[in-house]
Order: structure tokens, then C-alpha cells, then sequence
């Protein structure tokens, strides 16, 4: 056992998978009996059975199989959290602490987190990961983080910065959403200040300031269009509140996180060209923001040509990252039923893979394409369907173990064989 | 004695709605004999207009481990009629195509939360725990049911025809537990399944402790959790010893009605979970903790029905299988809680293997609405793990075995004549994530019919909303 780790290769290899369908990412047909070849961290090539496989290279047979992108969760809390409910293992909130914006989550994400290998059992190579607000509106910047095995998970630092709102800015803000719009207009126009005079600031915050001097400094990327800035509300109304927020801040490089109303003002969110995050199963009216919602959210978005990726919004075990696959082919089964607008496999694909990498900027990952960072998959079956699960995982073209606490937990209890030592003696 | 009188009462809820009598009239010249009503809440549910359905050529998982590739169901009077490659076709019977399709039995939720966790989860709507005290046995989740939830509806277009719902586990002792038909009323009465017992919910691990714990009270620990509900359980049996000499002395004779015990509700429900006339549902995560739980229970002689989320069912499965306790759990939940960190993918592919009754059960909202995806989910890794797992196996898991779990296998759970025609028609194969329920029948009656909108329930809630009867 410990010697098949030490053997697990440290570095990129050479890997040649042939015979799979392959699944690009891009939206465009499988190709049936694929040729993945992966060097040096990278694609070196994707077609068909034409494409050479190199002298030397490790041969995955991949016949019967599919092979995809890794998958991109377009938003998680993996690395953050270790036991959601025991506080000294949750990195995701920071009630007690008097900075909101500037909480940079890089120092939070736990590369021994055990949910790294067992979300990347699921097929997950890259993950968004935030901090959830708690005193402020502004929760802080979250990161793009790698589920390869080892220390090196946080592949971009402040990725973004997450603001509240709806209900839970409005809440956070003080008890209304207009207190909450004004916590937001207050904070941007302190960080324009700032950036025309950061001595202001000499003494922690400026005479008439709310925010700290380094919040009001974390902003100053946000109002200046260079730091992307994910808003969380779910109404038709709310979207369009913050749709408008441009007319005083024209630089905002918006994402909207949630949107269950979206579909009812998808053309507003098409012709503003900004990007959704959503979590696509939730069709009950859980909250008066959220009333309409539906599971033809992400196929009407889509439709209207929003860019539509699918993420996992709250710290609740009901909704897993290593499920995405299952939600996008659930997006499939929704155009099946009468007044049901859905996505086709490809679109289901594409919000798991290329257009959560387009939304974070990461034009190296999410599809299958050469020089592409080798986040590749290889699945025992049709990678959306329930029965099906990963043989092969690679990040980075390194491939990774295919085991985690839990497959170390099933094996120690399978069969349950009681025999003359304690079951703590078997590993 | 007054098990027997309990049991006339309960046989009565199950045959008419009418009002029964809160004591047995005495005879001239003898004492009155005061006994505690079993029902006084009794359902009124009522099925609704069904016509005599064929739906042939079509595939079934038949819910008791039976399938039939291209076979042929007739329902008739709200029931299950015949069942086979071929069954008998009236001519007055509509009859369903099923070619590509799939038939099953309804789904049965164990464990849900609809109606005490209303949409939208405003604090106004939050009934699911009586957070007040350790031993709310008093308490019945039935009285907080709100029917008008709209999450009833997406369960129903989900497949789920009968669900349980419990009272939430802040408590070690969280109340009745009460099964509904997935039918809409204007009560939770109208909703109650008849004759379907009662449960206890009880709760076990971190939420008890935790809750009362931080309120500087016991239980505050896992030591403390046992021990407060053995004083309970003890409580409960002096109660039922009062009962049962109070009701011997009265029928001899020589008790007058005010020496009848007060009657205390909460001790009501555990002497009906002591004298098996309510199921006890117990919530508890850890093997350890399992093994403690059942230790109690033959300490007061009262049976678990089934553990719930169980998240560590796989370690004592041999045992769960021996004590002939179901297993109902999550595919996949793990690691929110310090007692879910050893959740494994094979749980309940385990439970199966050692013999155990297994269900997948959902304690969510939005899970409810798939329990047949997370069976396959569940299913699909024991297989990995070299367990044959058959689906039509899998399919009891979400209903014969929660039928059994809760005590109304007889009458739902799968498809056998004389059953509630409890009927699911799915678009595809239904361990299929690109499967949905098109036809979803309970006792005979379409209740959603995913090509007509008019079949698609629209709460009062909904009304004038935004979204009303769309597709969800």
C-alpha cells in the first residue's frame, strides 16, 4: 500500500488515451475512439484514432469509456471546510472579524483537507471556492483552487471578491436592501476615494469612512473592472438592481451568483453579457426572492444566451460538487418534460467545464484542446449519468490516486470480516 | 385490558372516520372505565375518482425485487389489480402505452420534514422542533403540517406518493411522527394516511446535547443523552404500570373514574411506543451510538423500528440485520457534522449486503424530489464495490422497505393485486438521471400527469406568485 504511493508519479508523465469518446468541452460532437495525448502537464493533441501516441508514452485503454474535461466547479466551499458544523476546521466565515472585503480566502484552503480527494473522486479537477459573508456585505475574495493531490491547491488568489445582495445582504447590511445598496455605493465610492488618495487613510480609515483602510483597499480592483465581482441575489428584481449598479460603477466585471429568478429577465442578463453561476436543481419557493424558481432556470438562460455555469452555493451536504455531473444531466432530462426548458448534453457539459473556466478567466482549462492545461477524465460510463464514475484523473497531466478517507473507510468494513484483531489493525 | 382496548380503537381508526368514544360506556350498576382515545386526530383523507387503467407494454420494477421487461399492470378501484407480461383489458379501461417506459410503485419517504419546514423557510414557518425541552414526546408532527407547502408538490412530481414526517432532532425525544399521503388537503388531516401508526421520533449524538447542552442543562454530553432518556423511558413504564392497575381495578369494579391515572401526553406516546402501538424512528449517526441505542431499548422493552441518516450503518450492519432494524440513509451525506465524517458512498450497498432492510430516505426538500436518483447513486456504488445489486432490488429500497419501515407495507410499497394502486410511469429507464416521473397515480387517482397542466398542483401559496404552474 505504502509503496504504491511512493510509486504514484510525483510529476507530469506521457499519456497516450486511446479509444474513448471524447468529450471536448467545447460543445462540438464527441469523437468516437478519441486520442487524448497528454505531456508535460499539457494536451499535446485530441482527435481521433489519426493522432500518433508517442514513443514511450503510458497507453490508457479507454474503449467502452469517456474521456472529458476535468470537471470546473463553477462555485464550492472544497479545501475550506473540513466538518462544516466544528468551527475551528471552517475557514468560510469569520463572524468575529472586523474585515469583510479584504479577507483574502488563499490561507483558509487546507490542502489535507479530505474533501479535496473525495470531491475529486467525482470527477472534479478545479473548483471555485468563497467566503461566505458574515458581518459585512462583502464576504471577501475567493480563490480557483486544483484537487491534485499534494500541497499545491490554490492555483489563482483572489479570483474575485463576493458581495451580498438580497435577502442575506439586506439582512447583513443592517435589515433592508436599500441599507444594503448603500453599504455597497458607500464602500466603491470609498475605494475610488482611496485610490485618488490612500493617505487619507494614514490613521486605519479616513474621518468619514466605514471601512477599514485594507477593505477599502481590496475594493479598489473591484470598482476598477479588474477584479471580477460575484453578487449573490436570486429575484428578477434584485438582478436587475444590480445590472444597473453599472451606471454608477461602468467598470464592474459582474457575475451573478444564484439568479433562481433569472429566467425571468434572462434577455436583461444577455444583453448586460453578464455571466451566471447557479445551482440548478432548486424549484421550491424556499424564500420571497425566490419565488419562481424552477429547474428550467439554466436551460432558459442558456436559450437567451446567457453564460450559465452550474456551482454548489451553500455549505449543505443535500448539494456536493461531485454531484455537478448528475445536476448538468438533470439540465437534460428537464427538456424532456412538457413546458420544461432544458440544455442538451453538450450545453450540460459545457456548464461544467468551459464556461466555468471562461467566468474565472482560465482560458488554460475546461476544454480539451492542445496546450491546454491537462485537466482530463477518463469515466467508466456516460459521465452525467448517476452509474457512472472516473478510472482515470489527471491534473495538470499528473495523474491522481483513486482513493480517499472514504474508500479507505469502505475497504476496511467491507464484508465486515471480524477475525482475530480488532478491525483498527487493517489498513 | 387496556392494551386490548387501544388496539379496538386503533382497528376502528382504520375502518371509519367517524368520532369514537373517548370511554367505554359502562354497564348499568358498574364503573365507567376511562381509556386514552387513540385517534383523536383521525384521517380524513379520501382517495380521489379513479377509472379502471391499463398500462401494458411497458417495463416494471415491481418494488418487492420483481421485474418485467415489456409486461402489463391493470389498476382498478384506487388498487392494483393484476399485474404480469399480460393482464386482463375491460373495455371501459383507459389504456397507457408504456413502449420505452417504466413502471414502479410510488416512492415512499421515510423521513422528511414537508409541511413542519414549510417554502418559503421563513422564521414565521419554522415548526419542526420544539426546541424546549429533551422529552417533547407530547408534541405530534401532524400539528404543524401546513398543507398548503408547495414542496408537496415537487415531491409528487418526483415520484413520492407517501412520505413520514417527523419532528426535527434537537430533541432526544422529538415527538409523533405522522404519515401522510402525498394527496393535497385542506388539513393535515385530510393528508394522514389511514391507519398508518404513529411514530416517536427520537434523536441520538450531537444535536441533543448540543442544543440543550448550551443552554447549561443535560443532556450536555453523549453520556447524558442515554441517560436522561432511560429516566424517561423508566418514567414512561411507572405511567403504563399506572395505566394498566388503574384499568384492571375499573373493570373489576372497584376504581371510580376520577382514581384514573392524569393522563400526561407525553407519556402517552412512550407507553404507545412501549406497548407497539407506535414505531419508534430513531435519528442517530454513529455505530456506537447505535449499538447504545438498541442496549436501551431491550433494557425497556420497546422495538427500533429503524435508524435514520445512520451514516455509519456499514460498521454494525451485521447487527442492524440481526436486530431486524432498517437502515435508512442518505447516498452520499457526509462530513457537515463531526458524526457524519465517516460517511461512505456504500453505505447502504453494505446494509444490503449484510442482509439489513435498507432505505434511502431524505430528510430534504429537494432530495425528496429524487430519492430513485440517489438509490441509483447509492446502488451504483456497492456495485463498484463488488456487491450484485440488481435495480430491481434497489427499488425496494425507496419503497417496500420504507413501507416496511413504516409499518403500511401491507397496503403500499409495490405492485401487488389488492395494493394502493400507488403507481409511478416514468419517460425512461427510472435509475436513469435522464428519467422523469411522466404519470404519477395514488390509489387509482392521477394526481400529476406531467403533459397536462391541469395536473400539476398549484398551492394557495402560489397563487398571484411569480412562477405559478410552471414546470418546477
Amino acid at each position: 500500500m505504502l509503496a504504491a504511493v511512493f510509486a504514484m508519479p510525483a510529476t507530469a508523465e506521457t499519456v497516450a488515451i486511446v479509444g474513448g469518446t471524447v468529450v471536448t468541452g467545447n460543445a462540438d460532437a464527441p469523437i468516437v475512439g478519441g486520442t487524448v495525448i497528454i505531456d508535460g502537464g499539457k494536451i499535446r493533441g485530441v482527435g481521433g484514432s489519426d493522432v500518433a501516441v508517442p514513443a514511450g508514452a503510458r497507453v490508457i485503454d479507454a474503449k467502452g469509456k469517456w474521456v472529458t474535461p476535468g470537471i470546473f466547479a463553477g462555485m464550492s466551499f472544497i479545501g475550506a471546510a473540513e466538518v462544516n458544523a466544528v468551527d475551528d476546521t471552517n475557514e468560510t466565515r469569520a463572524s468575529k472579524s472586523p474585515f469583510s472585503a479584504a479577507i483574502d480566502l488563499s490561507p483558509g484552503i487546507n490542502s489535507a483537507s479530505s474533501s479535496i480527494a473525495v470531491e475529486r473522486l467525482g470527477g472534479i479537477t478545479r473548483a471555485a471556492v468563497t467566503p461566505i459573508a458574515s458581518r459585512e456585505i462583502f464576504a471577501g475574495q475567493g480563490v480557483v483552487i486544483s484537487l491534485a493531490k499534494g500541497l499545491d491547491t490554490v492555483t489563482t488568489r483572489q479570483a474575485f471578491q463576493f458581495v451580498e445582495l438580497g435577502e442575506n445582504g439586506a439582512e447583513t447590511a443592517g435589515g433592508s436592501r436599500p441599507v444594503a445598496y448603500l453599504n455597497f455605493r458607500n464602500a466603491l465610492r470609498e475605494a475610488i476615494r482611496y485610490a485618488a488618495n490612500p493617505g487619507a487613510y494614514t490613521e486605519g480609515r479616513d474621518r468619514d469612512a466605514l471601512l477599514t483602510r485594507m477593505d477599502v483597499a481590496a475594493l479598489v480592483p473591484v470598482v476598477k473592472g479588474q477584479q471580477r465581482l460575484l453578487v449573490h441575489v436570486e429575484s428578477a428584481q434584485d438582478i436587475l438592481n444590480v445590472l444597473a449598479l453599472r451606471t454608477e460603477f461602468e467598470n464592474l466585471k459582474l457575475v451573478l451568483v444564484g439568479v433562481r429568478e433569472g429566467w425571468r429577465v434572462a434577455p436583461q442578463i444577455a444583453a448586460a453579457r453578464v455571466p451566471v453561476i447557479v445551482q440548478p436543481m432548486l424549484d421550491n419557493p424556499n424564500s420571497f426572492e425566490a419565488l419562481a424558481s424552477t429547474r428550467s432556470n439554466a436551460g432558459r438562460l442558456v436559450a437567451a444566451g446567457v453564460n450559465v455555469a452550474l456551482g454548489i452555493l451553500e455549505q449543505d451536504a443535500s448539494f456536493q460538487a461531485r454531484n455537478l455531473t448528475h445536476y448538468a444531466g438533470n439540465l437534460v432530462a428537464q427538456a424532456k418534460v412538457p413546458g420544461g426548458v432544458g440544455l442538451t448534453w453538450a450545453q450540460a457539459m459545457r456548464t461544467i467545464t468551459s464556461a466555468p473556466a471562461s467566468i474565472f478567466g482560465m482560458s488554460d482549462t475546461g476544454f480539451l484542446g492542445s496546450a491546454q492545461r491537462a485537466d482530463v477524465v477518463v469515466w467508466d460510463g456516460d459521465p452525467l449519468e448517476l452509474t457512472s464514475a472516473p478510472t482515470d484523473i489527471f491534473i495538470d497531466g499528473v495523474a491522481q490516486p483513486m482513493t480517499s478517507r472514504q474508500t479507505e473507510l469502505r475497504d476496511r468494513y467491507l464484508g465486515l470480516r471480524l477475525q482475530d484483531a480488532p478491525l483498527a489493525y487493517r489498513r | 385490558m387496556r392494551n386490548l382496548t387501544l388496539a379496538a380503537l386503533l382497528l376502528t381508526a382504520a375502518c371509519t372516520t367517524t368520532p369514537r368514544p373517548q370511554a367505554n360506556r359502562p354497564a348499568p350498576g358498574s364503573q365507567e372505565v376511562l381509556a386514552i382515545p387513540a385517534d383523536p386526530f383521525p384521517s380524513t383523507y379520501r382517495a380521489y375518482p379513479s377509472v379502471t387503467t391499463v398500462i401494458r407494454n411497458v417495463n416494471i420494477y415491481d418494488g418487492k425485487g420483481g421485474k418485467i421487461i415489456g409486461g402489463a399492470v391493470r389498476l382498478e378501484n384506487g388498487k392494483v389489480a393484476e399485474i404480469g407480461q399480460t393482464v386482463a383489458t375491460p373495455a371501459n379501461a383507459r389504456i397507457i402505452e408504456g413502449q420505452g417506459k417504466w413502471l414502479t410503485p410510488g416512492i415512499i419517504d421515510i423521513h422528511s420534514h414537508l409541511g413542519d419546514y414549510p417554502a418559503p423557510g421563513v422564521q414565521a414557518h419554522s415548526d419542526g422542533n420544539e426546541a424546549t425541552g429533551p422529552n417533547r414526546s407530547e408534541v405530534w408532527a401532524e400539528h404543524s403540517v401546513w398543507p398548503q407547502d408547495p414542496q408537496f408538490t415537487r415531491a409528487l412530481a418526483g415520484g413520492v406518493t407517501t412520505l413520514h414526517v417527523l419532528p426535527g432532532s434537537a430533541n432526544l425525544f422529538g415527538g409523533r411522527g405522522v404519515t401522510l399521503r402525498n394527496v393535497l388537503g385542506r388539513t393535515a388531516q385530510d393528508m394522514k394516511f389511514p391507519g398508518a401508526k404513529p411514530s416517536l421520533k427520537m434523536a441520538c449524538g450531537e444535536n441533543p446535547k448540543r442544543v440543550y447542552g448550551s443552554k447549561g442543562q443535560s443532556p450536555a454530553t453523549r453520556m447524558g443523552n442515554i441517560a436522561v432518556a432511560r429516566q424517561v423511558w423508566s418514567d414512561a413504564q411507572s405511567y403504563k404500570r399506572r395505566w394498566e392497575d388503574y384499568t384492571r381495578r375499573a373493570k373489576a369494579g372497584s376504581a371510580k373514574p376520577t382514581d384514573a391515572p392524569r393522563r400526561e401526553l407525553a407519556n402517552d406516546t412512550l407507553m404507545g411506543v412501549l406497548n407497539g402501538d407506535i414505531l419508534l424512528q430513531q435519528h442517530c449517526y454513529r455505530a456506537d451510538e447505535m449499538a447504545n441505542i438498541i442496549a436501551m431499548s431491550k433494557e425497556f422493552g420497546y422495538k427500533v423500528t429503524t435508524f435514520h441518516h445512520a451514516v455509519e450503518a456499514y460498521k454494525i450492519a451485521d447487527l442492524m440485520a440481526r436486530e431486524n432494524i432498517c437502515g435508512a440513509v442518505w447516498a452520499d451525506w457526509w462530513g457537515f457534522k463531526m458524526e457524519s465524517y465517516d460517511g461512505i458512498n456504500e453505505n447502504a450497498a453494505f446494509l444490503q449486503a449484510a442482509g439489513a432492510c435498507t432505505v434511502i430516505h431524505s430528510d430534504d426538500a429537494d432530495g425528496i424530489q429524487r430519492l430513485n436518483q440517489e438509490a441509483a447513486k447509492a446502488a451504483a456504488a456497492g456495485r463498484r464495490a463488488g456487491i450484485p445489486l440488481p435495480p430491481e432490488l434497489v427499488w425496494q429500497w425507496v419503497s417496500l422497505n420504507p413501507a416496511k419501515g413504516l409499518g403500511i407495507a401491507d397496503q403500499t410499497g409495490s405492485l401487488e393485486p389488492g395494493k394502493r394502486a400507488d403507481v409511478v410511469l416514468w419517460n425512461g429507464e427510472p435509475f436513469s438521471v435522464y428519467s422523469r416521473p411522466e404519470v404519477v397515480w395514488i390509489d387509482g387517482a392521477v394526481m400529476y400527469d406531467s403533459a397536462d397542466p391541469n395536473k400539476r398542483p398549484v398551492t394557495d401559496f402560489e397563487l398571484g406568485q411569480p412562477g405559478k404552474g410552471d414546470t418546477k
